[in-house]
């Protein structure tokens, strides 16, 4: 991965974000929470600046964020879809539901569209089973997708979000 | 709730409000506007009436009409209909699907009928966000009872003989877990919630914490009561927004009548909850690795003894339970544990709630007695299998349980008959297959999320999991062999054996059960390469039925490995040998004239 120069006040913001949890190792999880919510994700460089600041090990810091799958080392789509592969999901479908993504984005899970406006991933159970199989988009939860919704579902986040987005079934 | 003569109430669960239930809320407050009723009627966003599958719902108080996806355009009508003429709106009644009957009370409805609700008393009947509908339904009185007028020995040995166990999976009794920890001697101790429910297709704890936080909040500080402890942590994960919002608002209501903080009640009780926040890694489930994990450590297990009531967090003694757990606690100190011990059977106590999902009729979240049987939950409440299909099997206990068969339907269910049959409680999450679904690509399901989930550090799970995946997905490929079944159960019983955690001692269960109950389907997929519920695609067979091919060559033209030949205007063939089953002849044909075997 080539190697990334922080601006300063990316600095900064990490280092207040250190400071407001005590420098404390031991809140090492939620600085990373909230330095991934502010930053999107959490490159080298970004890990190196809070094990300085926790006054721990890079190593540590980097087997934490590679340990817990919320954590991500690589930026999201603009638009990042989850597919939920729990069981409720998987049952009713949702294998077939990812095929389609993957099929119409030409991504596999994991990775972003080039244009950086998609990432697929996938998750394990939002909770909604009552609307399997789900997909989100963002923090907007579709219910009841089925392969044929696919295309439409993008087509809409590709063209801009000024329309009203899909309704979930 | 004193005020109002009507009451509204949505559910704002995680399912109903992906339902647009907050447009639902909006509208309805809109109608009630225009209709100036603004004085006599309330309308309350509740957490989950456990009834998703026909989700959104709003139910109308104090008549009980119980409406069924609702839809913000519908507001309107239940405004001017239900509420200024009092004739509710009729085709949003739930319709009994043998009887055809529409029901307008929920009280009556299958999916109700056999409920006992004890953990969920409050969902779907309270406000969450409001701490006086809480204290209003009795909330709070346990605590205060407990700190006036019960000792702390006292009060664990309600719990004890209630008989009341673990709600995580394990089982263990909760009040021999409170006096363990009691008896520790130490400067500092810990109340940990643990509410990082990983297992895929369940959502209990999740709704409990969306519908009734305080009641979790009230047994925890009960529980520092009891063992002496003056911190709560409650570990929640990180996929869980609206149970976070929820707990917090909640937190800072309690703190705010003195509920927690400094001299509860005016009794000297010191006692204060965070939240730690789980960042996705199922193995946190396990109470040593989430105890490593709030410590801002990777989530792995250690060795037991010393057991968390012993040496946790920080190295200090440590009492981990589950959030539905907690939740059942302040109803046993306020009903007393004789009352409690009366539901369920000889060694279960009182209720269990499931999260019902799958190929059934109801999804949605349940809460029965102890000793009820799998067909009472799946055929009464559950309403039967989908599409009028055949049921195959249950699957409990998550990626740690396994999956019974039709034989059990009548079992009832406990923590010691689900393990006497091969699986586990688990924490409820119970999901249910129908013929279509096949056992041997179920079972490598569950282990591929083993896989992801294993955390490493033992090499029985971390690598024995990664073979038995190979091995099933050899089998699902078609190039399984008759002895193949024999390694997976070698390998299995290795890794139960020899791994540390409960994530690895129990990680083949879905295999070895799998391999009981269906062994005919792993037979068939080794000895015929069929998979007799049509699920594996590389076992299929495309083949031409000669009468309905015209001999137009399109399947030929587009067959990308020159597996099809024949004249033209002749039926074509495919040759079995060579096809690798894309499925492009299948989707070319015009004429219907190529058949999945």
């Amino acid at each position: 991965m080539p190697k990334i120069k922080l601006a300063e006040n990316t600095i900064q913001i990490i280092k207040d974000i250190c400071s407001e949890f005590n420098h404390s190792e031991g809140e090492l999880i939620n600085v990373l929470h909230k330095v991934q919510h502010t930053l999107g994700y959490l490159p080298a460089e970004v890990q190196e600046v809070i094990a300085r600041e926790l006054k721990t090990s890079v190593a540590k810091v980097y087997g934490v964020v590679t340990f817990y799958s919320f954590f991500t080392m690589v930026p999201k789509g603009e638009f990042p879809i989850s597919i939920c592969m729990g069981t409720a999901c998987y049952v009713r479908g949702a294998e077939q539901v990812l095929s389609e993504f993957k099929r119409q984005l030409k991504v596999e899970v994991g990775e972003s569209t080039g244009d950086g406006k998609f990432s697929l991933n996938c998750l394990r159970c939002v909770g909604a089973c009552g609307l399997a199989p789900v997909v989100m988009v963002g923090e907007k939860v579709f219910g009841r997708v089925s392969p044929t919704q696919v295309k439409q579902i993008i087509a809409e986040y590709r063209e801009g979000c000024a329309t009203e987005p899909a309704k979930s079934a | 709730m004193t005020d109002y003569k009507i009451h509204l109430l949505i559910c704002g669960g995680t399912g109903c409000k992906s339902s647009e239930s907050d447009e639902i809320k909006k509208s309805l407050k809109y109608w009630i506007d225009e209709a100036n009723l603004k004085e006599e009627a309330q309308v309350v966003l509740t957490g989950c009436f456990g009834f998703c599958e026909k989700g959104p719902i709003v139910k109308v108080l104090p008549d009980n009409t119980f409406y069924v996806e609702v839809k913000p355009s519908d507001a309107e009508e239940i405004v001017k209909e239900h509420l200024l003429k009092g004739r509710p709106v009729q085709r949003l009644l739930y319709k009994d699907p043998h009887t055809n009957q529409q029901i307008s009370d929920s009280k009556g409805m299958d999916f109700y009928k056999k409920q006992m609700r004890i953990a969920l008393r409050n969902c779907g009947f309270i406000n969450p966000e409001s701490i006086h509908e809480y204290i209003s339904r009795d909330g709070y009185m346990a605590l205060g009872k407990c700190l006036t007028e019960l000792t702390p020995e006292e009060t664990i040995k309600e719990v004890k003989d209630s008989g009341l166990r673990g709600r995580g999976g394990g089982g263990f009794p909760t009040g021999l877990k409170w006096e363990i920890t009691r008896n520790s001697e130490a400067d500092q101790k810990y109340v940990v919630c643990n509410a990082d429910e990983g297992d895929p297709g369940a959502f209990m704890d999740r709704s409990i914490l969306e519908g009734d936080p305080h009641s979790v909040i009230e047994a925890m500080a009960i529980c520092g009561y009891c063992i002496g402890a003056d911190k709560g942590l409650v570990y929640i994960r990180a996929e869980y927004p609206l149970a976070i919002e929820r707990l917090t608002t909640a937190l800072r209501h309690a703190r705010e009548y003195g509920l927690l903080g400094n001299d509860i009640l005016g009794t000297g009780f010191n006692f204060e909850i965070d939240i730690r926040l789980g960042a996705g890694a199922f193995v946190c489930g396990e109470e040593t690795a989430l105890i490593h994990s709030m410590e801002g450590l990777r989530g792995e297990p250690t060795f037991k003894p010393p057991f968390p009531s012993v040496a946790g967090y920080l190295g200090k003694p440590t009492n981990v339970n589950n959030v539905e757990t907690f939740a059942n606690i302040p109803v046993i100190i306020n009903k007393g544990a004789a009352w409690f011990s009366e539901i369920g059977t000889e060694k279960s106590k009182g209720t269990k709630v499931f999260a019902l999902a799958g190929k059934i009729n109801n999804v949605g979240l349940i809460e029965v007695p102890m000793g009820t049987t799998l067909r009472e939950v799946i055929y009464d409440i559950g309403g039967g299998i989908k599409d009028g299909k055949e049921f195959k099997s249950v699957q409990t206990g998550g990626p740690s349980g396994g999956c019974l068969t039709k034989d059990f339907l009548d079992t009832p269910i406990d923590y010691d008959n689900l393990l006497a049959a091969g699986s586990m409680m688990g924490s409820g999450g119970m999901i249910v297959m129908d013929e279509d679904d096949c056992m041997v690509s179920i079972a490598k399901f569950y282990l591929e999320f083993t896989l992801e989930e294993s955390c490493g550090k033992c090499s029985p799970c971390r690598i024995g999991n990664k073979r038995l995946h190979e091995i099933l997905e050899k089998i699902t490929k078609g190039y399984g062999e008759e002895k193949d079944i024999e390694r997976l159960k070698l390998l299995s019983n290795v890794i139960k054996d020899t791994s540390l955690c409960g994530l690895g001692q129990s990680s083949p269960n879905p295999v070895l059960s799998t391999i009981a109950n269906f062994e005919d389907e792993y037979l068939a997929h080794v000895q015929e390469q069929r998979c007799p519920s049509g699920q594996c695609k590389a076992l299929l067979k495309y083949e031409i039925i000669e009468d309905l091919c015209t001999g137009c060559t399109l399947c030929f033209r587009n067959c990308p490995v020159g597996a099809i030949t024949g004249e033209r205007r002749q039926p074509h063939y495919i040759d079995q040998s060579l096809c690798i089953k894309c499925g492009a002849c299948y989707e070319k044909c015009k004429f219907n004239a190529i058949k999945l075997s």
